[in-house]
């Protein structure tokens, strides 16, 4: 086990190195010139402040130099500073990255509450109506286009009937709590604020549910398929013989073989929801990384872009490290004495 | 355990009544079990034979209430203890399951749920009916283990199944099976996945519970020997229902109806010389579950068949305790033995002029992944220096149990693989390390046939693009109306009509599958094929129609086979030398017939006699060797005679020193310091 755990650790090691490394390739081989951006058309147009500008910056190195410039930086914990705000890149993502893991977390939690049970009882329960509601449901989940379903949801909930409140994390007239976690929901419960509180969570409720949507349909569909075929094996007709109940046999036989894909999938979709919830950050005017990720884009900031980058990649990395672990903790196959 | 009204002594354990199982499927009902009725005493011992859509498991599960969907019980009452297990509700067949019916599956490799423990798997087994505590059911769990053979059963029950071999698994099933003292243990074939040693040992096992426990048993299987092995009654389930029920000793010597008949003949004896390599087969397949027959169901394949069998027979008795489903037999008579075809004059087995394979002393290792970034590599020796010569005309058996290194070896001489030492000459061409292009031209002349036909045959293409491939990627047609005809004179040959060539694989059944298999392999001419397992995934009626193909093309087309199997009699049958392999080594090659009249290895003498022969009569005489055990890894060998770990005879001396294949009288030669000892 310590072998097993050890070797993928090293493989993590290794593959977020080189995760920064195509990070720093890309960033300095695609076209578009952050100089450019930044001095504007007059001041780029004088070749001495384009030199100037460009040895402050470091954009005049060799580029093995700034590669290992950036790797040594990001080894203490050192991302640059951003190009657009000036202000160190970590202190940027710090600021933004709790709206997004809250959002993410809850999404994530959602999609694992609704999809696993929904996905479990639809295998068991094969052709039923509440097999028909989950594939109906996660066909409509995995469909439906992010930007589509968030207005849709913010039209109708918010503008019609107006039972959520609108885009935002909190109602302008709430004070933000202190500054703990980041995290609203747990900052304001930490603190007693539990008006703050409801106003935060009736806040996360429409973009949670966009952002789970597409999670949520890929849950349930995989857990249907890994269901069905835990259920259609050998052991589980044996369990059967034994004379177990139902329950048991479903959920102490079937289930745990059923979790590998399960397993998998979620961990990458988790990964996802912390990377990818530009749309939805940007049609509820969340304040997390997706929207910082596409200021950043816009404006050509490479020390944000590959901070950022190298983030995700890093979440990947980690993610998938867990859920390796959680292989061998769910089939014993996985580590072979 | 909830009260039941237990009936008197003398009445039956389980009465089966008029029990139709059917398959609700959208093209209507699939009438799987059609009206079978039998008893069964305490204690009593009953098998139940048939081939695969006989309705034999269905009816094992309709039981158990195990059904699958759409399987539903439409008719009929399966009483046991009082009570109808048919029509009892969801809660009370649980407490039945596992309690007082006991289920032991075929493939000990699927039957453990493979991320649970053994202990909690044995455990919950018992808890579930209340009957012991977790602590009480845990020391339980390794006493069963321990009676059951299994060693170190304290350390076993913390093991997960994939630390298992298949023979463990099958005695951790059938601990589990015995751990609530059942009144009635079903086996559905339970040792059709293990090594014919293996098998007897837990043939032998389940006679011992049987016997201790008083527990009675219904044994399911194809194979008639494993049934007369064990079992005191036999019903034969055709189409649906039984045909035929009697004593194995009635039944198996003097078969009234023609299908236990057939199935009799149809497979080879071990016990038995033949002058003829053709069996006797009965034409046809069975019918259409959707639609049986009027009349007699076995009527359309009968050899026997008269005007009354238009009308449908019922079970009658034929003589005290056994009863048939025959019109031909119904005043008592027998059934003649089959007339054999053996005009035919007996295969020219002349003075064979020259070997078409010599293999000598190759080996194949394969290197296993290491522990550790910097341990060594452990080697798997699946072939340890085999040394053996195919002669032109001639049919080679190898046997051996599953990890021998038999189908390495033959993939060694197709050169699928690339031996790690030794040489391969093939009529005279070295191609022990020939590169793929110097072997092109060969393997026109050497084709294989593999022991799965629906995984070898690819399912997206007709049977007439999978016969015409190798014609065209050797270049033997030239053109698509060459081809065309060649592949209806291929399906020809292998006995299927040439409209079959526009269908694609899944249309045909495992026999046929098999067949256009050997097409596929005889397409481009080969003189000689290896077979590896041809027939072991077949029923005994489509074996025996394969092999009489085989001997049949062999006599036309003047083939070469090597041939691989489990199965000795049928070895036995078709091949003129054997050879023994045990852990990658030869222990013992001779002549058919010689081998099974005067083995000298010990352990080609306890393969024999774990193999069992469809007629309790003879099983009483014959003399039974037990083996030890299982066999240990290929990674780390025993040293010495490999075989000494498992050896009755062994001396100190076997571990010591490996004995020589040595040349014995009769050209026999065996590989054992003390050959013929037992």
């Amino acid at each position: 086990m310590i072998r097993y755990v050890s070797s993928r650790l090293a493989m993590a090691a290794v593959m977020v190195v080189l995760a920064t490394l195509v990070i720093f390739l890309i960033s300095n081989t695609v076209p578009g010139d952050p100089v450019l951006t930044q001095l504007g058309d007059l001041a780029a147009s004088n070749p001495a402040t384009v030199a100037e500008f460009r040895h402050k910056w470091g954009l005049d190195l060799p580029l093995w130099d700034r590669y290992w410039i950036f790797l040594s930086g990001l080894a203490h914990g050192d991302f640059g500073v951003s190009i657009v705000s000036r202000r160190p890149v970590l202190e940027d993502i710090a600021d933004y990255a709790p709206a997004t893991v809250e959002l993410a977390s809850v999404a994530f939690l959602l999609s694992l509450v609704v999809g696993l049970p929904l996905g479990v009882m639809a295998a068991v329960k094969r052709d039923s109506w509440i097999d028909h509601v989950a594939r109906a449901l996660s066909l409509v989940g995995v469909s439906a286009p992010t930007f589509w379903l968030a207005f849709v949801m913010l039209a109708v909930f918010y503008g019609a009937l107006d039972v959520a409140p609108g885009p935002g994390r909190l109602d302008p007239v709430s004070f933000p709590p202190a500054r703990i976690t980041g995290l609203l929901l747990i900052d304001t419960a930490l603190q007693g604020d539990w008006d703050t509180f409801h106003d935060a969570l009736a806040h996360l409720v429409l973009p949670s549910i966009v952002l789970a949507g597409a999670t949520l349909g890929l849950i349930t569909r995989t857990t249907r398929a890994a269901m069905l075929e835990a259920l259609s094996q050998d052991y589980v007709r044996v369990a059967k013989a034994k004379g177990l109940r139902a329950r048991i046999v479903v959920m102490g036989h079937a289930l745990p073989n059923a979790m590998l894909p399960v397993v998998t999938l979620g961990g990458l979709a988790y990964a996802n929801l912390l990377a990818g919830a530009v749309m939805t950050e940007t049609v509820f005017s969340w304040p997390g990384l997706g929207r910082y990720t596409f200021q950043s884009a816009v404006s050509v900031d490479f020390p944000a872009i590959m901070a950022i980058t190298a983030i995700v990649a890093a979440i990947f990395v980690l993610v998938n490290f867990l859920v390796d672990l959680s292989y061998a903790l769910l089939d014993p196959r996985v580590v072979k004495k | 355990m909830p009260a039941t009204v237990d009936a008197p002594a003398d009445a039956p354990l389980l009465q089966v009544r008029d029990l139709r199982t059917w398959f609700l499927t959208d093209a209507g009902p699939v009438r799987a079990v059609d009206g079978v009725s039998f008893d069964l005493h305490r204690g009593e011992t009953l098998g139940i034979v048939g081939e695969s859509g006989s309705g034999k498991s269905v009816c094992a599960k309709s039981i158990m209430r195990l059904l699958d969907e759409p399987a539903r019980i439409v008719e009929g009452t399966i009483l046991f203890r009082g009570r109808d297990l048919a029509h009892l509700d969801e809660e009370g067949i649980r407490a039945v399951r596992g309690r007082e019916i006991a289920m032991v599956f075929q493939d000990p490799m699927t039957s453990l749920n493979p991320v649970l423990r053994i202990a909690r798997q044995l455990v919950e087994a018992m808890t579930a009916h209340g009957r012991f505590t977790v602590a009480a059911a845990r020391t339980r769990a390794i006493d069963l283990l321990r009676r059951m053979g299994v060693s170190a059963p304290e350390r076993a029950v913390q093991s997960y199944p994939h630390q298992f071999s298949g023979g463990m698994r099958q005695r951790v099933m059938l601990a589990m099976g015995f751990s609530n003292e059942p009144s009635l243990l079903i086996a559905d074939e339970p040792t059709t996945a293990l090594d014919v040693t293996i098998q007897a040992q837990i043939l032998d096992l389940l006679r011992e519970l049987n016997a201790d426990y008083g527990t009675a048993v219904i044994l399911i299987s194809h194979d008639l020997g494993v049934i007369a092995n064990v079992c005191a009654r036999v019903l034969v389930m055709y189409a649906g229902e039984v045909v035929e029920e009697g004593a194995p000793e009635d039944l198996l010597t003097d078969p009234r109806h023609p299908y236990t008949w057939a199935l009799l003949h149809a497979a080879p004896r071990l016990d038995a010389e033949t002058e003829d390599r053709r069996l006797v087969t009965i034409e046809g397949q069975p019918p259409d579950p959707r639609a049986w027959p009027e009349g007699c169901r076995f009527r359309a394949r009968c050899p026997f068949a008269v005007g009354k069998c238009a009308e449908h027979p019922a079970l009658l008795p034929v003589g005290p305790g056994r009863a048939t489903r025959c019109w031909v037999t119904q005043d008592g008579g027998p059934l003649h033995p089959p007339g054999r075809v053996s005009a035919q004059a007996a295969p020219a087995t002349t003075a064979h002029p020259a070997p078409l394979l010599q293999v000598e002393d190759v080996q194949k290792h394969f290197a296993l992944p290491s522990d550790g970034l910097f341990a060594p590599h452990r080697l798997l020796r699946a072939v340890d220096g085999v040394s053996l010569q195919v002669m032109r005309g001639e049919t080679v058996g190898l046997v051996g149990e599953s990890g021998c290194g038999k189908s390495t070896l033959a993939r060694l001489v197709t050169r699928l693989y690339e031996p790690t030492g030794g040489r391969i000459v093939f009529d005279g061409h070295d191609i022990t390390h020939a590169s793929q292009a110097d072997i092109r031209p060969l393997r026109r002349r050497m084709q294989m046939i593999f022991q799965d036909p629906y995984a070898s045959l690819n399912p997206r293409m007709s049977v007439g693009e999978i016969l015409a491939g190798p014609l065209k990627l050797h270049g033997i047609v030239a053109g698509d109306a060459a081809a065309r005809t060649r592949v209806r004179e291929l399906l020809d040959l292998v006995g299927l009509p040439a409209r079959n060539a526009e269908r694609f694989p899944h249309e045909f059944s495992g026999g046929q599958r098999q067949r256009i298999s050997i097409a596929r392999a005889l397409a481009v001419g080969p003189d000689f094929v290896v077979a590896d397992e041809p027939i072991s995934a077949l029923d005994v009626n489509i074996q025996a129609q394969i092999i009489n193909l085989m001997v049949d093309l062999q006599e036309r087309l003047g083939l070469t086979y090597l041939f691989i199997a489990h199965d000795l009699a049928v070895v036995r049958h078709i091949c003129d030398r054997i050879v023994v392999l045990y852990l990658g080594k030869v222990m013992e090659v001779a002549r058919a017939a010689d081998l099974f009249a005067r083995p000298l290895h010990p352990y080609t003498r306890t393969l024999i006699s774990a193999a069992p022969v469809p007629d309790p009569r003879v099983e009483r005489t014959r003399r039974r060797v037990p083996m030890k055990g299982e066999p240990p890894s290929a990674i780390s060998p025993p040293s010495g005679c490999r075989f000494r770990t498992r050896c009755p005879v062994a001396e100190a001396h076997c571990a010591a020193e490996e004995p020589p294949l040595m040349a014995m009288a009769g050209g026999q030669m065996v590989a054992c310091h003390f050959p013929g000892r037992i």
